[in-house]
């Protein structure tokens, strides 16, 4: 472990944030105009608010959410990513943020599009279908994985498009995107070498957290 | 021949000139110019508050209420004697806690508990307006409204709240004092009335207008009332204001007070009871000529059209905060119409928060005990008070 995970990991512990919602923040620019597509409660947000002074906007789909942040002081708007991206206009964010919500989209490839459209960076996460727990579940039981991280069955999960960071990594290529920067964290949430090679990190990698740049 | 008024007419006539409210008047000197380019003066605008100012004045909430709302949002009402209408949100400990707020609510511009509408006594001539009173606008209420926040000595409202033709109102202050309103709740309203919309619109004025009692809106002059016409009006709107679910399940086809259907045409189900008992409580309160000028002004209403058609530029640069909500079941201002605002607002850049809340009680449920209204009203005006620095 690097020194630089030691120090992630302690921030986390320290701001009782997520591993994965410290890696977002870092990625972003203070003072930013940023839009969290799929929210939540706002964490992200929050966080966002607090430690990079952003302007932050939401869109979460369940109205407890939406209450939950309006609470926060946060600007959130009920609303579905695979139907309400195209209401924004052209280049109103800095930063569009899919935080663990790819996965639960429609039509992925025509929610990073739109991020893309309406912000000059996206950030994505996601987990990582082709972690070895996931494989070896598949493989040795026969069965649909459910992991600490991925606790639903197959027939009642909002979980309908999961891909690999294999997978990510090509539909990437596919869009008029470039690829900033990209992490992956293991299950103890410490980030993989930056020169491990990408069938290693989609073996180990457990979450991934990608920064796109529109061109 | 004149006849003497009836009770209910002079009730109505007291309170349109000598309300039980604070009330305040604008003389000649300061004429409010309306949209149809008249001049007005003196205007009188009643209205009610709750709780204190604080000394930098910056607690205040501005309520603008309904079409057939009024002032009296929390007090008793000085001509039912009922609760007021938002009761349960307002007082100490309350949403809108009155140890922490100056909650103010203004009757608008052509109703009929105060403030200048056509049941006032015209100065010019002693009697009545009628249809003298020159017709208004949504703009036009604002304005007044402006003209009263100005005289309490307040530069910046803390809210702007109101549902339906309240709402309307939270956002033409928006778009019309920015800089005024820290942040806006528009409950349950549109950019712009519909076609559907205007159309029960001149059901309601039509049904006041063929009741013979009218007499061509010197009803007043005459000792007359159009109780019938206005009574058929409300009834017709009250219908929009619910849902189909809601009258289901509140009445479905049961009968009222009878085992079985009397082959006549009395109030057999209890759904006709009821709307006829809203439409003659109606009458008791209000002002037929005030129903034609409010509805009228509803209908003039469409932000987009005042800026080039295109609504986002009605709100170019806002540093309000707003938060929209509207409800699921409400079929007279649906959640597209809220939408729409939300995507204006969105393509102004504006801070924005929109939530869809679950209920059938139709358009109705802005003025009823909805937790999951109170809670997302709670929530966005303490964060509003919080970033305005009151404690």
């Amino acid at each position: 472990m690097s020194p630089d995970d030691m120090s992630l990991r302690e921030q986390s512990a320290a701001m009782q944030a997520r591993v994965d919602f410290l890696l977002v923040a870092d990625m972003v620019e203070s003072g930013a105009r940023v839009l969290d597509v799929g929210c939540g409660d706002g964490e992200l947000l929050a966080l966002l608010a607090q430690s990079k002074q952003v302007d932050a906007r939401g869109i979460e789909l369940s109205r407890e959410g939406v209450a939950g942040c309006v609470a926060k002081g946060l600007a959130v708007i009920q609303g579905d990513a695979d139907t309400d991206l195209a209401d924004y206009p052209n280049d109103c964010f800095d930063y569009v943020i899919l935080s663990q919500t790819l996965q639960a989209t429609r039509n992925p490839r025509k929610v990073l599009e739109q991020m893309l459209r309406i912000g000059r960076r996206a950030i994505v996460s996601f987990p990582n279908f082709g972690h070895w727990r996931i494989r070896s579940g598949l493989f040795f039981r026969g069965r649909m994985p459910r992991t600490e991280n991925l606790p639903y069955s197959w027939y009642d999960t909002p979980n309908i498009h999961f891909c690999t960071i294999a997978d990510f990594v090509e539909l990437v290529g596919d869009l008029p995107a470039t690829m900033e920067k990209a992490v992956a964290l293991n299950a103890s949430g410490s980030q993989l070498g930056f020169n491990a090679p990408w069938w290693l990190w989609n073996l180990v990698g457990e979450q991934a957290v990608f920064l796109l740049r529109r061109g | 021949m004149a006849r003497k008024p009836t009770p209910a007419a002079s009730r109505i006539a007291d309170q349109a000139n000598e309300p039980q409210s604070a009330v305040v008047r604008f003389g000649e000197d300061r004429p409010l110019r309306l949209e149809s380019g008249v001049l007005f003066a003196p205007l009188q605008v009643a209205y009610q508050t709750y709780g204190a100012l604080n000394a930098t004045k910056s607690n205040a909430i501005l309520i603008c209420h309904a079409l057939t709302g009024d002032q009296h949002v929390a007090n008793v009402h000085p001509v039912t004697g009922k609760p007021g209408w938002w009761e349960d949100m307002i007082g100490p400990g309350r949403l809108m806690d009155t140890d922490r707020y100056f909650v103010i609510c203004a009757n608008v511009l052509g109703a009929c508990m105060g403030t200048s509408g056509p049941a006032s006594l015209d100065p010019a001539t002693g009697r009545p307006f009628g249809l003298d009173f020159p017709v208004v606008t949504i703009g036009d209420m604002v304005k007044a409204q402006e003209m009263l926040v100005t005289h309490l000595g307040i530069d910046q409202l803390l809210c702007v709240i109101g549902g339906s033709m309240g709402g309307m109102q939270v956002l033409d202050w928006a778009s019309r004092f920015p800089d005024r309103v820290f942040s806006a709740m528009p409950i349950a309203t549109a950019a712009k009335h519909s076609a559907q919309n205007i159309a029960f619109h001149e059901v309601g004025r039509q049904s006041v207008m063929a009741d013979p009692d009218w007499r061509g809106g010197r009803y007043l002059l005459e000792g007359a009332r159009p109780e019938k016409g206005l009574a058929v009006a409300r009834m017709a709107a009250h219908i929009t204001y619910l849902s189909e679910r809601a009258l289901q399940r509140k009445f479905g086809r049961n009968l009222q007070d009878r085992a079985a259907p009397t082959f006549s045409f009395d109030a057999d189900f209890q759904v006709e009871s009821y709307l006829r008992y809203q439409g003659a409580t109606f009458v008791e309160r209000f002002d037929a000529n005030s129903y034609l000028y409010l509805t009228r002004a509803m209908d003039y209403f469409d932000l987009a059209a005042d800026h080039g058609g295109v609504l986002a530029d009605a709100f170019r640069g806002a540093r309000t905060r707003f938060c929209l909500i509207s409800f699921t079941s409400d079929w007279l201002f649906p959640t597209a119409d809220s939408r729409q605002i939300v995507h204006a607002l969105n393509a102004a850049g504006a801070s924005v928060s929109f939530v869809e809340i679950e209920s059938d009680k139709g358009h109705d449920a802005f003025l009823l005990d909805e937790p999951s209204l109170l809670a997302t009203m709670k929530g966005f005006l303490e964060a509003a008070a919080r970033a305005k620095g009151i404690a």
